[in-house]
Parts: C-alpha cells; structure tokens; sequence
C-alpha cells in the first residue's frame, strides 16, 4: 500500500510514528494502519478488532491482530510493552474512555487518539436549525442505531486531558474530502472548523 | 475428529504419496516415557508432501488429532476413492500450499495406522502388547516426533499446525523445544481438558471395556470389542457436532420411514448416522489406541506440567509466533478456552494473533471446507516464512 492510499487522518497518524517501534492498534479494523506502518516503517505491529471478518482481513495481510474487545484485551499487556497505543476513530465508541485511556498509558510510552470533531460548524448549524440530532459525512448515524456512544469536541478531548492526566503532545485538526483520501489541517478555529482531531498523548 | 475426507474442489491435489516409517529406540537405547517406562525399538509412520529446500527452513509439522494418520494428503494408489484427511488444506495452492512449504505429517505413538501401539508386537514377548502397552503422553508423542524430524536432519520448523489433539501437541512442542519452532497455529484445542471433556472421554473407554471381547485389552487373536467401539465412537461424535449442526443436519428426521415404528431400531436420522460412524470407525481403528489416546489428552495439562499451575509461566520460555483459532459453536473446546491460552501468550509478549471464527458445525469445523481458516492460515504463514 503506497502512502497516498492512505486515508488523510492516518498518513497523519503515520507520519508521527518513529520507525521499528512497537505499536498496538486498538480497535485497527482492516489493518490499513497497521500494514503500511509495517512496510514503511518497519513496526512491531500488534492489532486488536472486534469483528472476525476484519480480522480474517487484517491477518491475511500477515499482520499480528486478535479478535476481541478492546477494553478487555488491553489489559493482558505487560506494562509499557509498546511504544505507542493508537485508538483511531474508536473513542467515540468506547463506554468508558478514561479507563482505556488509563490502559493505553499503561501498556504504551504514548498514545494516539483520533475522533470525529462533535464542534463542527456542520453538526452546530442542523442542531440549531433542523433541531434534530445532526447526521453528517463523518457522523453518519441517526440517533438510534449510532455505535458513536459519546459524542465529543476538540476542545472537549483538551479538557478531558487534564481531568483524566495525561499530557497532549501534539495535535492535527483536519477536514477531509475525496472519501477521506485527502485533506488539510485546519488552523482556524478548529474546534468550529475540523471534522477531526488527532491527538498524540503521553504520560503526565 | 471426524470423517470428512473430500476431495478438494478444485481437483488441486498432491497427487501418488508413500507411507514411510522411522524406527528408532532400540535397545538398549530406549524411549523414556512420561509415566516412567521405557520402551523400544519404536515405529513412526509419516508421510511427506512439497520439496525441502535447500536451507531446510520450509518445513510445517501437521499433527493429526485422535483418529487421524499420518495420511494427510494424496492418494497412496490411482484407485483410491478417498485422499487423506486433510487434503481440502494441504495441497498445490491451499491453506498449506505444498508448491512452497514442506510438509510433514506422523502417525503418534500409541495410534494404530503404522507407528507403534498396543496392537504392536512387544518384542520382548513377541506377542502383542495390548495394555501392557505403557500409558503414553502428548510430551511422548512430541518426543518421538523430534525423533523423527531430528532423523530428517531438519534443525528448525517453520510452522506446525494441528487441531484439536494435534493441537495439544502443537502447544507441547513449542513449550518443550522453544527454539525449533518458529511458528505454530493450535486449532480448536485447550491447554488442559475440562471436567466435561473428560466424562465423556471416561465414558466412551467404559463403553470399550465393558465390551466382554475387550478381555483386559488382549483381543488380537480373538473377536474384537467392535460394540465397545462402537458406542465410543457414537459417544465421540455427539461431542464433535453441535445443537445447531445437528437440529440442521438431522432434526427429528426420520430414517427411511415415514412413521415411527414402534421398535428398537434406528429410527432416526441421527441414530442412523452416528451407528454408521461407529461402524465405519471400527473397521479402521484399534479399540486399546482410542484408550490409550484418549487417556493422554486427558492427562495433557500445559500449566500444571510447566508452570506449577500458571499458564503464564508455562508459555515463559516460548518464543514461537502463534495463530490461535477457534469456533464459536466448539462445545468440546469452547473458546474461552482459547481466549485462556492466548491471554497467557499475551501476559508473555509472544506474537499472537487470535480468530473466533463464527462456524455451526461445532468442534469438527476446523476439518471442513473454509475460505475464512485457508486464507487466515495462508497469511499467517506467509508472514511467519517472511519474518525467517
């Protein structure tokens, strides 16, 4: 996989990883991620994902990934047995944040931590206007069947630092469009701009 | 495991095989066993698919699991109707593809398809061991295996695979000779049996020895505890289906009837199925083997024997790289069971990679015909022959 194939957030995320460093991808899906991390950066790459099909997907590949609950799994780890943990696009979906964040800084020097922007102009606009809970690209879900249980802002995720304790090392505010293939950081008002947040986190 | 020898449908196949046979242990040098008898010389039938390369690091161990043989793949003649057992997945272009690895697969110690068990001659009295055969372990059966890949001048494996007690013997080798093996995938398999697993076992030999021909396992020269067998068998595999597989499979069909008969007959479908298994199994299997097979998985118990009761400290000293499967309708080894092993590999840092795969057929899926465990196993080896 070339790096343009790469989904804008992730190449994102790539581009922050050290080369041959151990990662565990937390909810890691097909294991887009994960693979050309592997080629291009030469990782020790472990992934952990819910659904078999994904799985069976991600260990074609040739990729180290077991099927599981990632709140549940994460646990079994030793500490800091990797260099980075990387929650992508999963957050939202998990029940208690805090305690995977916890875990994520125990089994990992850092964290990465990526999530639909809830502050968005878009999501703000039809919540005003239509009052109804907004659907939009990135949070494409109605109110009752979304797997997005906990709905958060950029500026949401800065507070939610300091309260759970751990410290934001870096961070990209981006848009995305062609499905997600290309992008742009917004540094404008992010928060009202970006229709994600990636976030590199460490130990406080 | 069952019977589920189907030719492959693509007609890809290894082609002519030839059983072979290693004989080692003589005396005096004989073969220590677990349980602390010696025994020798010994007999291992094996066979062997694809081409050992010139670095001798293509090779993948297969390990049959209880009623399995060294016969894996391929017809042994033109005119057999059936190829080995798991010719669906070892063959030119498969799950385990011959035109790269080479495989190899033995008959254990104990079993009755060529290596040495009870219905061997004992030399030492030149009449059949019958149960004065020693008590044998999945630990024996992985040494004589050694014994025969040693005898191969083959220094390391790349892989080695094998489902239910194949898989025991997959997780024995790699606990007991950590550096030989690169890479192993434990399929529907446990560390240790469950109480269940156990009380069917137990039942299924009680069934063998209450058979009057049994005669305290010395029947080679007279009539055979055939309905001992039997019933085990049928025993066996009610274990290996599942609820589902068999609501599907059978129901309350009826067997060539259109009515209840009001008799003691195989009314039903599946009492049809499973006396024809049975009888199908004794024409092949020795009655003391089942015994003596059953009774090592029984005793298999990786904590207990390596980690003083931890799991986690039983797989310490492992360095393969491992592919757990499991199914979720598997009764007999239920994926918790799994989830526990691939915990402990976890705890270890070992590279694990673990797939459920969601299958009704209940224990016996990992012998049929699945796109999703060839393809799982095909990754996973290329990236194992890739990280050597």
């Amino acid at each position: 996989m070339k790096p343009d194939q790469l989904r804008y957030d992730l190449k994102i995320i790539a581009s922050w990883i050290e080369p041959e460093s151990k990662i565990l991808g937390l909810g890691c899906g097909e294991g887009d991620l994960l693979f050309w991390l592997k080629k291009e950066k030469n990782v020790k790459e472990r992934g952990i994902e819910i659904e078999e099909a994904k799985v069976v997907k991600c260990i074609e590949k040739g990729l180290s990934v077991l099927q599981g609950d990632i709140n549940e799994e994460v646990e079994d780890y030793p500490d800091n047995a990797f260099d980075y943990a990387i929650c992508s696009q999963t957050l939202q979906q998990v029940y208690e944040p805090p305690s995977l964040i916890h875990s994520m800084m125990r089994v990992a020097k850092m964290g990465v931590v990526s999530f639909p922007n809830f502050g968005h102009i878009k999501v703000r606009m039809q919540l005003a206007f239509t009052g109804r809970a907004p659907v939009t690209k990135e949070l494409p879900y109605s109110w009752h069947d979304t797997p997005n249980i906990r709905v958060l802002s950029l500026n949401d995720f800065e507070k939610f630092s300091s309260q759970v304790g751990f410290k934001i090392l870096k961070r990209a505010a981006i848009n995305t469009r062609n499905n997600h293939r290309q992008g742009k950081m917004v540094n404008f008002l992010p928060n009202l701009f970006a229709t994600y947040g990636i976030f590199l986190i460490g130990k406080e | 495991m069952s019977e589920y020898i189907d030719q492959d449908q693509t007609g890809a196949s290894v082609g002519i095989v030839e059983k072979q046979f290693f004989t080692f242990a003589a005396p005096p040098g004989r073969l220590k066993l677990e349980g602390g008898a010696s025994i020798g010389p010994l007999t291992i039938a094996y066979e062997t698919c694809g081409t050992l390369n010139k670095d001798k690091n293509n090779v993948i161990l297969v390990l049959h699991a209880l009623s399995g043989d060294s016969h894996m793949a391929g017809y042994y003649d033109p005119k057999d109707t059936k190829p080995g057992w798991w010719d669906i997945m070892v063959g030119p272009g498969k799950g385990i593809d011959t035109d790269k690895y080479f495989v190899i697969c033995s008959n254990i110690i104990g079993s009755c398809s060529g290596s040495t068990g009870p219905a061997s001659i004992n030399p030492e009295t030149s009449k059949t061991y019958g149960t004065h055969f020693p008590l044998i372990t999945i630990g024996d059966m992985v040494e004589t295996q050694k014994a025969l890949i040693d005898h191969l001048e083959i220094k390391s494996l790349l892989s080695m695979i094998g489902g239910s007690i194949g898989g025991m013997q997959v997780l024995e080798w790699c606990v007991r000779y950590p550096d030989m093996v690169k890479s192993a995938i434990p399929l529907a398999t446990t560390t240790q049996h469950s109480a269940l697993a156990i009380a069917f076992n137990e039942v299924a030999r009680q069934a063998i020895m209450a058979d009057p021909n049994w005669n305290d396992g010395h029947y080679y020269s007279g009539k055979k505890p055939d309905m001992g067998l039997t019933i085990a068998r049928m025993i066996g595999h009610i274990t290996y289906l599942s609820d589902e597989s068999m609501r599907l499979k059978f129901g309350r069909k009826l067997q060539n009837r259109s009515a209840l008969s009001f008799e003691f007959g195989a009314e039903f479908q599946v009492e049809s199925y499973l006396q024809h298994q049975g009888n199908k199994f004794i024409e092949r299997f020795d009655a003391n083997s089942f015994l003596y097979i059953t009774k090592a998985a029984d005793y298999f118990d990786l904590a207990r024997q390596y980690g003083s009761g931890s799991l986690v400290k039983a797989f310490s000293k492992c360095k393969s790289k491992f592919l757990v499967v499991s199914y979720t309708s598997d009764w007999l080894y239920p994926t918790y069971q799994s989830k526990e092993m691939v915990k402990a590999m976890k705890k270890n840092n070992l590279d694990v990679s673990f797939c459920e795969i969601d299958a009704q057929w209940g224990h016996d899926a990992f012998l049929l015909p699945s796109d999703r465990l060839d393809n799982l196993i095909k990754g996973f080896l290329r990236s194992a022959s890739h990280e050597t």
